[in-house]
């Protein structure tokens, strides 16, 4: 079931998709709706055809390179594009850190760190989750201390998504340990290929290495690598951490995968009939289709809220929902693939082989692909915190 | 989607609203429950003086001529106050149906009485081994001289109590499940044959068994075309559906708002059990319902009038699945949290939950919506 836009909002996603159409590779596209991982140069190159296009950084002011869409014009595109299989903006650079920098960065810093963002020749990743700073994220010991015009920083980061491919990182560091947890924090920027820095990959249980551990021994980063205050790095996280929230739900991948997971249940057969056709598996898709769009409904809402400078436990909401959605998916997914679901058939699912398929090639990915979703509701803040925060919000 | 209300909207919602608060508290509401009646008649002329009852029918028929939408907040507002008068067999249905596909001459003798408040309407649709599909009518309509003779019987008549004309589905033709041969009748409930088997159901509504037994009525009690009535029977009943879960959205929220109260302000081991992660985490699941119900309604107030019958049913069954479902997490949720007090009689909780559950089971259950989207949306793609 679609919803309809307004007649200007419908003309635009029109524009959206023939776009996406026309300007990504189809190697791409069907890397991104296999859910095989992207290469920096991959994500770069279709990066490079939104700047020139205009359409990069969505969500910047267009001072600084952003196209001036509204807040639904926002939500079209990223709702087209993810259908259309356009690979997702790699948030830490565009959506988490430049945020910051708009709001706090020094001219300086603004106009080093902006247009590189823009481009993704900055490829940044996010040091902030420790061993023992999870969901506590406040209680990180990761220290820096400035010496001369020098920070100078021991310890230790993990679950750094994309370190083993970024150039840069922005760091949470303990420069006060006298203070209270979140006031002796501070925010830093600084590139990956310095002395002192040691990457240890983390295979996950899908086999894929998307993210490791980042150890820091006596790292020397200069003066100017502090964004805004001393101390005030929290403030900036949480800024950083609640923007962009209604991208959060992945509405648009989530349709893209309902819409394969019906293809795929119509062509799996079982006593003599498509899988779709058995009413026990179809009415499991469309539970989860009606929660979808229960979902859709509540991202468009919050957007008609955010014009009204009105945010309510939506944002959160969208969080725990999407991913809820996420993973029911790769559970039908993996479900619908049946027998052909087994194979662990690494490269054929997430890298490139030249080998045939062992079963139908769309199957291969599901094995992997329901077992990485598991983080979905995990990270961004777990869909605890998230629950912790509704009930604050209530006053409870 | 709009999600704003307009000016005759919020004054409707201001209207509805206050007269919720001011006359519908707790001790009165069971007071007209306990009443002979079951609901409350002076209340009902309040209903019409407000132009409650006639903000859909049409001018020229005594209403303001307004539409689905406005009639939503309205029905919200009920929800809220746990309305327990017959205005969704009476307006929303009976005139909804007389509207639709009245004569002219039937709309005049029935509209403006519905508007003032001295008609009430109910819609005698389902029976005994119906469940939910209008279609397999077994009653029959036999044509006799210049009229009709009907027999049958008719189940779980909401608002059948009430009424002063029953709108009666019956064959003219065909057999149990055929789409043609169905016919709308209006039956005085004074008329001879007729006997109504009263009773509440569990969430304090009225209801009855309706007997046809040789019951002649003229030939200008036939609403529609002889023999097609399905598809208005049909829309009727997406619009029972698409009003229950307006009702459903504000009955969700004052439970919900009800049982945040309570968890702030309940002690127990020295402390509101509010404080207690557990409850926490279960009270936002039930705002993330109440939440994603609210959304569907939206959905529905667009869709309801949709011309095309299919796209109105597809929209009306995922809005429903999804609401039948928020009130389930709500309401089981409002008794946990509130503990014993929340399984008396005497506390408000409980008729929250009775009433959410007669919702979910009106006009389709969670599964029969779920397996009427599932199809749907199957031949869709």
């Amino acid at each position: 079931m679609k919803l309809t836009y307004p007649e200007d909002a419908q003309a635009f996603a029109d524009e959206v998709r023939a776009f996406v159409r026309e300007a990504l590779p189809d190697d791409i596209r069907a890397k991104v709706i296999r859910h095989k991982r992207l290469t920096r140069e991959e994500q770069t190159l279709w990066q490079r055809k939104l700047v020139e296009k205009g359409w990069a950084t969505p969500a910047w002011p267009k001072e600084y390179g952003g196209p001036g869409w509204n807040a639904m014009q926002r939500h079209i595109y990223d709702d087209v594009a993810s259908e259309e299989g356009a690979p997702a903006a790699i948030p830490f650079g565009e959506s988490m850190i430049a945020p910051v920098l708009i709001k706090v960065g020094s001219p300086e810093q603004k106009a080093k760190y902006l247009p590189r963002i823009r481009t993704l020749e900055y490829y940044f990743c996010q040091g902030f989750s420790e061993p023992g700073a999870g969901s506590d994220l406040a209680s990180l010991k990761t220290r820096a201390v400035l010496d001369g015009d020098e920070w100078v920083i021991n310890g230790q980061k993990m679950w750094t998504s994309l370190a083993h491919e970024a150039n840069m990182m922005f760091c949470l560091v303990r420069t006060d340990p006298d203070a209270k947890a979140q006031e002796g924090i501070t925010m830093l920027v600084f590139p990956m290929d310095i002395k002192g820095i040691t990457i240890r990959p983390i295979i996950t249980m899908d086999g894929g290495h998307s993210t490791n551990e980042v150890f820091f021994d006596d790292v020397r980063v200069p003066k100017d690598s502090l964004i805004g205050e001393v101390n005030k790095g929290w403030t900036y996280a949480k800024l950083l951490l609640g923007h962009e929230r209604t991208t959060i739900a992945r509405v648009g991948q989530s349709k893209r995968e309902l819409r394969r997971l019906k293809q795929i249940a119509s062509e799996q057969m079982m006593d003599g009939k498509p899988l779709i056709e058995h009413q026990n598996f179809r009415d499991k898709v469309a539970l989860v289709e009606v929660e979808l769009l229960s979902l859709e409904i509540t991202a468009l809402r919050l957007i008609s809220a955010l014009s009204a400078g009105n945010v309510g436990v939506e944002a959160n909401l969208l969080k725990i929902k999407g991913s809820e959605i996420q993973q029911r998916l790769t559970e039908l997914l993996l479900e619908a693939a049946g027998p052909y679901g087994l194979p662990y058939d690494y490269n054929k699912g997430l890298g490139d082989t030249n080998l045939p398929p062992i079963g139908p090639e769309e199957a291969a990915s599901f094995g992997p692909n329901y077992l990485s979703t598991r983080v979905v509701t995990i990270y961004g803040g777990s869909n605890e915190i998230q629950r912790n925060i509704i009930a604050k919000s209530l006053g409870l | 989607m709009e999600f704003a209300l307009n000016e005759m909207q919020q004054m409707l919602q201001d209207t509805a609203g206050r007269l919720v608060r001011d006359r519908y508290d707790f001790e009165a509401r069971k007071t007209i429950i306990a009443s002979p009646e079951g609901y409350s008649p002076a209340l009902w002329k309040e209903f019409a003086d407000l132009g409650l009852l006639g903000v859909e029918i049409p001018e020229d028929f005594g209403g303001s001529g307004g539409n689905f939408q406005d009639l939503a907040v309205v029905l919200e507002e009920f929800g809220r106050g746990l309305v327990v008068e017959p205005f969704l067999s009476t307006v929303v249905l009976g005139a909804g149906v007389v509207s639709r596909a009245g004569s002219d001459a039937q709309k005049q003798d029935i509209l403006p009485r519905v508007a003032s408040g001295e008609l009430k309407l109910a819609l005698a649709y389902g029976e005994p081994d119906t469940r939910y599909d209008p279609a397999l009518v077994a009653t029959t309509a036999k044509a006799d001289g210049d009229g009709y003779v009907l027999n049958g019987r008719k189940a779980v008549v909401i608002g059948a109590d009430s009424a002063d004309t029953l709108i009666v589905s019956a064959r003219t033709a065909g057999k149990p499940g055929d789409r043609d041969g169905i016919s709308l009748f209006l039956v005085p409930k004074a008329s001879k044959g007729v006997d109504v088997r009263a009773y509440p159901n569990i969430d304090d509504r009225r209801a009855g068994e309706v007997t046809l037994d040789n019951v002649r009525i003229g030939k200008d009690a036939v609403l529609a075309a002889e023999g097609k009535a399905l598809p208005v029977l049909e829309e009727a009943l997406d619009r029972g559906a698409a009003a229950l879960c307006c009702e459903a959205i504000g009955a969700m929220a004052a439970v919900n708002t009800l049982t945040i109260e309570y968890l702030k302000t309940r002690q127990q081991f020295g402390r509101p059990i509010g404080k207690f992660q557990a409850l926490q985490h279960r009270m936002a699941d039930m705002v993330i319902a109440e939440q994603q119900a609210r959304s569907m309604g939206y959905l529905v107030t667009e869709r309801i009038g949709a011309d095309n019958a299919a796209d109105r049913a597809e929209a009306i069954s995922v809005a429903k699945a999804q609401i039948g479902l928020s009130g389930q997490i709500v309401g089981r949720g409002t008794i946990q949290l509130h503990g014993g007090i929340g399984m008396t009689m005497e506390y408000v909780a409980s008729h929250y939950f009775r009433r959410l559950t007669a919702i979910e089971m009106m006009f389709g259950d969670n599964a029969y919506h779920l397996a009427r989207f599932a199809k749907a949306s199957q031949a869709a793609a």
